[in-house]
């Protein structure tokens, strides 16, 4: 690549148009996510229905890594943990107070006190890269044996049991607020689950385009030289760290609301499927774990489904090619094709 | 007496399954800095191949200590050929790559061999001590453990192609300078590292059980225990494994089994929190 000096007319429009491509994607998103949770529901049969709803909160949990991984550089592989966290809290603290009010409450807070703990002890213990993967791997690890450990009648928080390995079967759906015999239909969870994702993109969006969102990728960057400017990187991590964690809950809720909560929620295959995600859809965007993740979902399903070939075989192929072959991923690789075949003419012109 | 006795041969035994799990990763990641995801796959194919050969009616001997090694290291062979090789020097995209590996490796065992437990019996009997008796193989684990282990250490000290081994962990541009190709090492070393975990699948078979999936309870604990061995990875690693061994033994003996591993996973954490680029950086610098 060149370095070139850019006249003052081409060096304004290179900032003013990044702004505006971002407000313009922020609107479009929105007013699609409103369109389609006013429309889809028309339109599809029911299971399609629950089974998108489940897709897009694999999709809010995307994003989640997206954002702690793919901005803030912290390798975690433990959103799963967050995203069973969320689930489970919802089921019990709902099947608890009677009311699903204080379960969306507690799938929020509960994943964000606990990041904010092992956030604390990670950065404040200055371990970095490789070594926060495995410290986060093994806290889902911790999870999973509990949970899978926890039948019987000694595992019960309140009155609800943990149920070990068949997990809370009994998941209540979301009701109206206060009203706890309200109870939302799939339809209504549906465009819940949708509201909420594109809430979960506006704040990514806006916490990137924030003051900490900002120094957040220059720590990304390079670590060392953002602590000399200055920043105090461990709080910024931390920060990051616990938006995650939130927007994981958030998932894990909507997945409670479609299925049930099991301590599958917690498994190395989940924590796999979400770091391939991101990976494939393309780390450094907010797009490409969304992408990502319908891609994989829509391929395992129609491919699982023919019978042909198993699941791990067509996850594992492809996650192996996407490595080796488009390491920035989909999203990054299609935006620099489409870039190019926009610029050639302009440069033709001059 | 007898039962103190029998509760040191657990501990001891569980110490050392901790060290045939995570030698070959040891090997891979300490000499050339690469995370293969695929350690527990390679385990399970050792194992399988084991399994099999006993069953088409070759010696248990033979089995595990020829074949499942020589089968594991030419898959070891083909995969270093194939995608670590482009992949060196940048750790998490390496352990993704290997990831994949392990997902494609798993799908395609079950659509082989179905997605069943097969297993073979341990031979040698039991041995007993006063009322109690313990498997004779348990005996044989450990002596193998405490064998490759040495074994390791003295061909990296004493041998020259140990000493090339450790200049290309240390300076691969010098060891290069000198006339020994890095990328030839490299493969070796990962051969080497697929072989040994050949072995340890093919020893550990009679124990646990054989199943597409097997590889997935191994990898994460060889994961952690390399991780937490630093960087002096052959005596870090026996010593790690000392240390989770005896925790998860002593736990599981006074709560559950399911206790035991949390115990040993929480004393990983808390190693890593004290001491985080591994319990060999801060004590012990000059072992292998």
């Amino acid at each position: 690549m060149s370095i070139e000096i850019l006249p003052a007319a081409q060096c304004s429009r290179t900032t003013v148009i990044p702004m505006i491509k971002e407000i313009s994607i922020a609107t479009a998103a929105t007013t699609a996510a409103i369109v389609a949770a006013l429309a889809f529901p028309h339109v599809a049969e029911l299971y399609t229905l629950i089974n998108v709803t489940i897709f897009i909160s694999l999709c809010v949990l995307a994003l989640s890594l997206g954002l702690v991984w793919g901005y803030g550089g912290i390798f975690c592989l433990g959103q799963a943990v967050f995203f069973g966290l969320g689930g489970y809290s919802y089921a019990i603290a709902s099947l608890n107070f009677g009311d699903t009010t204080y379960g969306v409450a507690a799938s929020l807070l509960v994943p964000m006190i606990f990041a904010a703990a092992v956030g604390y002890f990670i950065f404040w213990g200055r371990i970095g890269d490789v070594y926060v993967g495995v410290i986060t791997l093994t806290i889902t690890l911790i999870f999973s044996q509990l949970l899978n450990g926890s039948a019987g009648d000694a595992y019960v928080i309140g009155s609800v049991p943990l149920g070990g390995f068949n997990g809370i079967p009994m998941t209540p759906p979301l009701n109206i607020p206060g009203k706890a015999e309200e109870m939302l239909s799939p339809e209504a969870i549906f465009q819940v689950a949708i509201l909420a994702l594109a809430a979960a993109y506006l704040v990514c969006r806006v916490y990137l385009a924030s003051k900490l969102g900002k120094t957040m990728v220059a720590i990304r960057e390079n670590e060392t030289r953002a602590e000399l400017l200055g920043y105090d990187t461990r709080v910024v991590k931390l920060i990051t760290f616990v938006i995650g964690a939130g927007l994981a809950g958030a998932a894990g809720m909507l997945f409670a609301n479609s299925l049930t909560v099991t301590p599958n929620m917690f498994s190395l295959s989940i924590t796999a499927q979400i770091v391939i995600w991101v990976l494939i859809g393309g780390r450094g965007t907010l797009l490409g774990p969304l992408v990502g993740c319908i891609f994989v979902q829509v391929i395992t399903t129609q491919l699982g489904t023919s019978g042909f070939l198993n699941p791990e075989i067509i996850l594992g192929g492809i996650l192996i090619m996407f490595v080796m072959f488009v390491p920035s991923g989909l999203v990054p690789a299609l935006r620099q094709v489409t870039e190019r075949l926009i610029r050639r003419p302009l440069k033709w012109r001059k | 007496m007898d039962y103190i006795c029998i509760l040191i041969i657990q501990v001891i035994s569980s110490i050392a399954m901790l060290v045939l799990l995570a030698i070959g990763l040891a090997i891979m990641f300490g000499m050339m800095k690469v995370i293969n995801f695929a350690h527990g796959e390679f385990i399970m194919v050792g194992a399988y191949t084991s399994v099999m050969s006993v069953n088409a009616g070759l010696n248990f001997w033979l089995a595990t200590f020829v074949v499942a090694p020589l089968a594991v290291a030419f898959v070891g062979f083909i995969v270093e050929r194939v995608i670590i090789r482009h992949l060196y020097g940048r750790i998490i995209e390496t352990m993704l790559a290997t990831w994949g590996l392990s997902l494609f490796m798993i799908g395609t065992v079950t659509i082989v061999f179905g997605n069943t437990v097969t297993g073979i019996s341990a031979p040698l009997g039991s041995i007993s001590i006063g009322r109690f008796s313990n498997s004779t193989y348990d005996l044989v684990l450990i002596v193998m453990a405490a064998a490759l282990l040495v074994a390791c250490a003295l061909f990296l000290r004493r041998t020259n192609l140990g000493l090339i081994a450790r200049a290309a962990m240390q300076n691969a541009d010098i060891t290069a300078v000198l006339g020994h190709e890095p990328k030839k090492i490299y493969c070796a070393t990962f051969v080497v590292g697929a072989a040994i975990s050949g072995l340890s699948g093919a020893l550990i078979a009679p124990l646990t059980g054989v199943s597409p999936g097997m590889g997935l309870a191994f990898v994460a604990k060889a994961f952690i225990t390399v991780i937490c061995a630093g960087p002096a990875v052959i005596f870090g690693t026996g010593l790690v494994a000392a240390v989770f061994g005896t925790v998860n033994t002593a736990v599981t003996f006074v709560a559950t089994p399911v206790f035991g591993e949390v115990a040993l996973l929480l004393s990983a954490i808390i190693l890593l929190r004290v001491m985080p680029k591994g319990l060999t950086a801060r004590i012990m610098r000059k072992a292998l």
